[in-house]
């Protein structure tokens, strides 16, 4: 029994010696207390260089904090119990963050650099008149294929996808929103229809492709593509991007009947202490040289317009990742259709999950 | 008296943790499903859960987990017997429950690897002359990924049963004119059947609300309960009915206990 409490007594004695320690360290760091900003963003989505020159240029000290999902992220910030200054969610948690009262309205006249943004990308629904957001990267949901697999056969449309030679050959992303709207834009409907009827019909359909689907998978879907476990693959750009970095062979395309149009947009939530700071951050990053610069590092899309002019042309004449203005015309932001549309989408994709070869 | 105190006292965890961490749970689980996806007060999820897609579900589920139960067994109790005859058994043992120290998504990706077009499963079928196949996102791939990591607890009761078996009891039988299989049919089974018996309640329940494995192995291609109830509550937020599918799969369970449980007297 002694010794057990020694024990214990022991661990106890080396945590708080070892907070101490820490907490001594973060002091002489400057990290907490004084001018600091906290920055919670995506995994590898900026490049750290910039971050050393914005705290150069404003003497704000940064900490970067990284996340993998839109989920983990809110209940993060719903818990408050770290002082996150600016975040990055994507568009339809935005809308929702909006109605939870979680996020704090930007000061415009402080972000000079908002010109820079190209129109298309303003104003949108999640969003309007961005009150509470700035995009950040945008990107499309499409179709990575292996040309060489196919024997060469081209791929434009989802209803390509159709085509009986491709038996067993399509690794779908596990989302609802994303099957299905697939189905509905195969049928040329919006992707934020709320028709019964339309979403049915899309739902017929996609059960005819079930014989070409090898499975519905979700984020090893980057692994599996580029080991070549399938030839065709349903994912957002992004990760195509990723993909093809990794497996020259493959290509992406958007589907001519139209797609999903994405958004990861810079935030300040409810949790931030240094408001000035992060609309500085925010200001900086919307910077055309410096925007330029994250682009090349990362390799998403981005909607600054005047960054456009730093980037290398190759990157900027890429239909695949800039789509021409009429595809872009087609490609439509998801809406959120409120819980009970978004479970009929659910419990459809459930069903179509369920449906055997 | 003073001895009844103490019991008294030493029992304050025992219930504490009952009521925390099984009581509350139900209790909250039932209470959810009794709310409807804009959280008003209603049963319309027990009346969801009665139609075909649901129905098709639970099936399905019933269906693989028993798959599962039964490669289970069929491996786990030769395994077991051949353990109980070999010298150190508590090495054997340990060297079948290691694997299960080992993260079960770890073990899944691994699985990816080795059953991809490209993997040693088929490098080792092309070698002798079977050729590739399609063995990721199958139901044999599933049922073999899931064998594979509850085999160790069904391996560990039988094992148990059969060491505690007295050997006289063989010796007996074989003395009275038993052949081999006649002793194993009327004496060594029934005696470790106890064993057996826990053996499938540990497998099948669990393997009942599987949900990480049938994306990664099969897919999607295989939807249980367990994949329906993570739908419901990591993407559409619909509490309600991801309770309703749990409070089914709780009476499920404990259906099975009943049923497994009740002829243990009798044998």
């Amino acid at each position: 029994m002694k010794q057990l409490v020694r024990v214990f007594l022991t661990i106890i004695l080396v945590s708080i010696v070892l907070l101490f320690i820490t907490n001594r360290l973060n002091q002489s760091q400057g990290l907490s207390g004084g001018n600091t900003l906290t920055v919670y963003n995506w995994g590898d989505y900026i490049d750290t260089d910039l971050i050393d020159q914005f705290e150069k240029e404003t003497g704000i000290k940064v900490i970067y904090e990284t996340f993998d999902s839109n989920e983990a992220m809110m209940t993060k910030i719903e818990q408050g119990g770290t002082t996150y200054d600016v975040a990055v969610p994507s568009e339809y948690m935005i809308d929702k963050m909006i109605k939870e009262d979680l996020l704090i309205q930007l000061d415009h006249s402080k972000l000079t650099n908002l010109e820079n943004i190209d129109e298309r990308f303003l104003d949108l629904p999640f969003d309007p008149d961005n009150v509470y957001s700035i995009p950040y990267f945008w990107g499309t949901v499409g179709i990575v294929y292996n040309p060489e697999m196919l024997n060469g056969m081209e791929i434009t449309s989802w209803n390509d996808l159709w085509d009986p030679k491709l038996k067993n050959e399509i690794l779908l992303i596990d989302g609802a929103r994303e099957v299905i709207g697939m189905g509905l834009n195969s049928l040329h409907y919006s992707l934020n229809d709320t028709n019964p009827l339309h979403l049915q019909e899309a739902k017929a359909k996609l059960d005819l492709l079930t014989p070409n689907i090898k499975a519905i998978v979700g984020d090893e879907n980057k692994l599996l593509l580029a080991n070549k476990e399938a030839a065709i693959g349903i994912t957002w750009s992004g990760d195509a991007s990723e993909i093809m970095s990794e497996n020259e062979d493959l290509d992406y395309v958007v589907p001519s009947e139209g797609s999903n149009l994405w958004f990861d947009n810079m935030v300040i939530p409810k949790t931030a202490k240094n408001i000035d700071g992060a609309h500085a951050f925010i200001n900086f990053m919307l910077d055309a040289k410096v925007s330029a610069q994250n682009t090349e590092y990362v390799s998403y899309s981005t909607p600054n317009k005047a960054a456009l002019e730093f980037l290398p042309e190759e990157v900027v004449k890429d239909e695949r990742f800039y789509p021409s203005p009429e595809l872009t015309d087609k490609l439509e932001v998801y809406e959120n259709l409120g819980k009970r549309n978004l479970a009929t989408y659910n419990e459809l994709f459930l069903e179509f999950k369920m449906h055997r070869k | 008296m003073e001895n009844k105190a103490k019991f008294n006292l030493y029992s304050i965890p025992y219930f504490l943790w009952v009521v925390f961490f099984v009581v509350a749970p139900i209790v909250l689980v039932l209470y959810y499903s009794l709310f409807d996806i804009d959280g008003n007060f209603s049963l319309v999820n027990y009346k969801n859960f009665f139609t075909p897609v649901y129905l098709m579900m639970t099936l399905n589920s019933f269906w693989y987990a028993l798959l599962i139960t039964f490669f289970s067994l069929l491996f786990a109790y030769p395994t077991a017997y051949l353990l109980t005859k070999t010298k150190h058994k508590q090495l054997w043992l340990l060297l079948i429950i290691v694997p299960s120290w080992i993260n079960l998504l770890l073990k899944a990706y691994a699985f990816l690897g080795i059953f991809g077009t490209y993997g040693a499963a088929n490098k080792f079928l092309e070698a002798i002359g079977i050729g590739s196949k399609q063995i990721l996102f199958t139901d044999f791939s599933f049922i073999f990924v899931s064998v594979y990591i509850f085999i160790p607890f069904m391996i560990l009761p039988i094992f148990n049963a059969l060491n505690k078996l007295n050997p006289s009891f063989m010796d007996a039988a074989n003395d009275l004119g038993a052949s081999t299989w006649t002793t194993f049919r009327r004496v060594i089974f029934p005696l470790t059947l106890d064993g057996v018996k826990s053996g499938c309640q540990v497998v099948f329940i669990p393997a009942l609300s599987l949900f990480m494995l049938t994306r990664l192995i099969s897919g999607n291609r295989v939807i249980t309960l367990g994949t329906a109830i993570e739908q419901h509550f990591l993407v559409i937020q619909d509490w309600g009915m991801g309770s309703t599918i749990a409070v089914f799969l709780i009476i499920f369970m404990f259906l099975i206990m009943a049923l497994t449980g009740a002829r243990k007297r009798g044998v």
